[in-house]
C-alpha cells in the first residue's frame, strides 16, 4: 500500500492564517435541560481529510454535526469553523457561514414536490442568479459525480434509499461546500449500495478537495475509508487518531467498540434491580417426579 | 395537570403566553416578508393556483347551494310578509355582508388550511424545514411566507366567487322556479345594496380571514411535533382553532361595521 503524505499538496498553497484543523471543539459542553449530551469536550477536524465520528447510538454525534451547522448551540466552549467561532453568532453570520457547508441528513431529506434535477438546483436557484443554462450544467455535472446523471427526471418518491442519498449528496455539493458533513450515511443500505456510498465519501473528498466527517457505526467501511477517527462515549472523547492507531488502542471501552463486544464498559444489562432481588436467591432444580405424568 | 395546583396553573399560564408570544413574533415576521415576497412573485403566484384554483369547486358549489336554500327559505318566510319582491335584497345582503366571507373562510380551512398544516408539519418530520435551515435558506422565507400571502389573496376572491354563486343560486330559485319577478328581484338589490357599506365591508371581512386562517394553518404545521399523530393532531387543531377565531372575529367586525 502507498504511503500517503502527511497534508495534501495544497495545504502549502494556503494563506498563513488557516490552520490544520477546519473545525476545532474547545471545552465544548452541550445539554438539553438536565441533560449532559457532551461533556467537555474537546476535538479537532482536519482540514482536506475524511474524519469518521463513532461512538453508542445517543452518544452525541449528530449533535456534533447540528453544533458546527449552528442548528442548536452550546452552553459552554468554543466551536471553531475555519478559525471562527459559531456558537455565538447571529443568523445572518451563521447563514454566511452554512454556505461553505453542506450537510447529507439520514434519510436525505428531498424536497418532495421537486424533481431531482430541481432538488440539486434548490441552492443554486437560492443563493445564485446563475442563468439557466449554466444552472443546467452545474446540475448535471453533480449529478454525474453521484452516478445519478439519467436520473433527473424523477421524483423523489420514485427513487430508493440509497439513491435519495446520493442526490441529497449532489444537492449539499451543489454549491462547492468547503466542509461535508453525513448524517449516517451508511444506514439501512445493502452491501453494494454501502460500498458505493463509502467510495462515493473518499473519492469526492479527494478530487474536490473538501473536508469530510461523517457518522458511523460500520466500522468495516468506516475504518477503510478515513483518515481520522473520532469514538465518543460517555459525552468524551475515548480515542481520537489514525483508524491504525484507533484499532491498536488498549482502553477497555474503545477495544469493547472496536470489536462489537456485547458486553464490556458498556453494559449489556440495562442497570436495574439484579437477577436475586428479582427471581429470589439461587437453588437447585427441584428433583422430577417420574411418577406424576403416569 | 389540575386546577387546584398554583404550580400546575403557573406553569400552564406560561406555557400559554409563551406560545402566544410565538405565535405573534411569527405573525410579524411574516407580515415583514411581503416586499421579499414580492420580488419572486412566482412562489405567491403556484401557492394562490395550489390554494385557491383547488378550492374553487368546493366553494362556487357551496356557494350554488346556499343560494337555492336561501331563495327557497327567504321565499316562504317573506310571503308571510307579502313582500316576495325583496327576495333578492335579502340574499344579497346576507350573501355578501355575512355568509360569503364566513362559510368561506369556514370551508377554505378545511380545505386549503388543512392542506396547508399537513404539508409543513410534513416537510418538519421529513427534516425537509431543517436541511433548508442547513442550506442558508431561511424556510419563513421560502416556504410559509408565499403560502402565506397566498392564503390572503385567495380569500376575498373566493369570497367573490362563494356570494356571485349565492345570489345566482336565490336567483334560480326565486325567479325560475318560483316565478317571482326578475326585474323586480334585481333592482332591488341594486336599489340598496351599497358598494362601500355592504360589499366593501364584506371584502375587508374576508381579508381579515384570509390572514386568520392562511396563519393559523401555517402556525399549527411549523409547530407541529414531526410524528404523524403529531401532524394528525396539528391538522384537526387547525380546524378547530380556524374556525372558532373566524366565527368570533366575525362578530367583532360585524358589531364594527353595522351597527349604528
Amino acid at each position: 500500500m502507498m504511503q500517503k503524505p502527511e497534508f495534501p499538496a495544497f495545504v502549502f498553497f494556503m494563506p498563513l492564517s488557516s490552520t490544520a484543523a477546519l473545525v476545532e471543539l474547545r471545552r465544548l459542553t452541550f445539554g438539553y435541560g438536565e441533560r449532559i449530551i457532551l461533556d467537555d469536550i474537546s476535538l479537532s477536524v482536519p482540514r482536506g481529510k475524511v474524519t469518521a465520528l463513532l461512538g453508542a447510538s445517543g452518544g452525541g454525534k449528530t449533535t456534533i454535526l447540528r453544533l458546527i451547522g449552528g442548528q442548536i448551540r452550546a452552553q459552554t466552549g468554543q466551536l471553531l469553523f475555519d478559525g471562527q467561532d459559531v456558537t455565538p453568532m447571529n443568523q445572518e453570520q451563521i447563514y454566511a457561514a452554512r454556505r461553505r457547508m453542506g450537510m447529507l441528513f439520514q434519510f436525505g431529506a428531498l424536497f418532495a414536490d421537486l424533481s431531482v434535477f430541481e432538488n440539486v438546483a434548490f441552492p443554486l436557484r437560492e443563493h445564485t442568479d446563475l442563468p439557466e443554462s449554466l444552472v443546467r450544467d452545474i446540475v448535471l455535472m453533480k449529478l454525474n459525480a453521484v452516478g445519478l446523471r439519467g436520473a433527473r427526471d424523477l421524483m423523489p418518491s420514485e427513487v430508493s434509499g440509497g439513491m435519495a442519498r446520493r442526490i441529497a449528496l449532489a444537492r449539499a455539493i451543489a454549491l462547492d461546500p468547503e466542509l461535508v458533513m453525513y448524517d449516517e450515511p451508511f444506514s439501512g443500505l445493502d452491501p453494494i449500495s454501502l460500498g458505493t456510498a463509502a467510495n462515493l465519501i473518499r473519492h469526492l473528498n479527494d478530487s474536490l478537495g473538501l473536508t469530510s466527517i461523517f457518522v458511523s457505526h460500520e466500522l468495516e467501511q468506516t475504518f477503510a475509508i478515513a483518515d481520522h477517527v473520532i469514538i465518543l462515549a460517555n459525552g468524551k472523547v475515548a480515542v481520537q487518531g489514525t483508524p491504525d492507531a484507533v484499532r491498536s488502542s488498549t482502553d477497555p471501552l474503545v477495544y469493547q467498540y472496536v470489536h462489537a463486544l456485547p458486553d464490556g464498559p458498556v453494559r449489556f444489562d440495562y442497570p436495574g434491580a439484579t437477577v436475586e432481588q428479582d427471581f429470589g436467591p439461587a437453588q437447585a432444580p427441584a428433583p422430577l417426579k417420574s411418577g406424576a405424568a403416569a | 395537570m389540575s386546577w387546584y395546583k398554583p404550580a400546575d396553573v403557573g406553569f400552564a399560564t406560561r406555557n400559554w403566553l409563551a406560545n402566544l408570544g410565538y405565535g405573534a413574533r411569527l405573525f410579524i415576521r411574516l407580515l415583514a416578508t411581503f416586499g421579499p415576497s414580492l420580488k419572486r412573485f412566482g412562489l405567491v403566484r403556484d401557492q394562490i393556483h395550489f390554494l385557491g384554483n383547488y378550492s374553487l369547486v368546493i366553494i362556487a358549489i357551496s356557494g350554488l347551494f346556499v343560494g337555492f336554500v336561501f331563495g327557497l327559505q327567504g321565499y316562504y318566510t317573506l310571503l308571510r310578509f307579502g313582500s316576495t319582491e325583496a327576495l333578492g335584497q335579502l340574499v344579497t345582503f346576507t350573501l355578501v355582508r355575512e355568509l360569503g366571507p364566513v362559510v368561506t373562510a369556514l370551508l377554505f380551512a378545511g380545505r386549503a388550511g388543512t392542506s396547508l398544516t399537513a404539508e409543513i408539519g410534513l416537510m418538519k418530520a421529513g427534516e425537509q424545514i431543517s436541511v433548508m435551515e442547513m442550506m442558508a435558506v431561511d424556510p419563513i422565507q421560502r416556504v410559509l411566507a408565499p403560502r402565506f400571502w397566498g392564503g390572503v389573496i385567495a380569500m376575498p376572491l373566493l369570497a367573490a366567487v362563494f356570494s356571485a354563486m349565492g345570489v345566482i343560486g336565490g336567483w334560480v330559485v326565486g325567479v325560475l322556479m318560483i316565478g317571482i319577478d326578475a326585474g323586480s328581484f334585481w333592482s332591488q338589490i341594486q336599489g340598496s345594496v351599497d358598494v362601500w357599506r355592504d360589499v366593501g365591508n364584506g371584502i375587508i371581512k374576508s381579508i381579515v380571514f384570509g390572514f386568520t386562517v392562511t396563519f393559523i394553518a401555517l402556525l399549527q404545521g411549523y409547530q407541529s411535533q414531526p410524528t404523524p399523530e403529531g401532524v394528525a393532531s396539528a391538522t384537526t387543531r387547525t380546524v378547530v382553532v380556524a374556525s372558532l377565531a373566524v366565527l368570533g372575529l366575525d362578530f367583532i367586525l360585524t358589531a364594527m361595521m353595522f351597527t349604528k
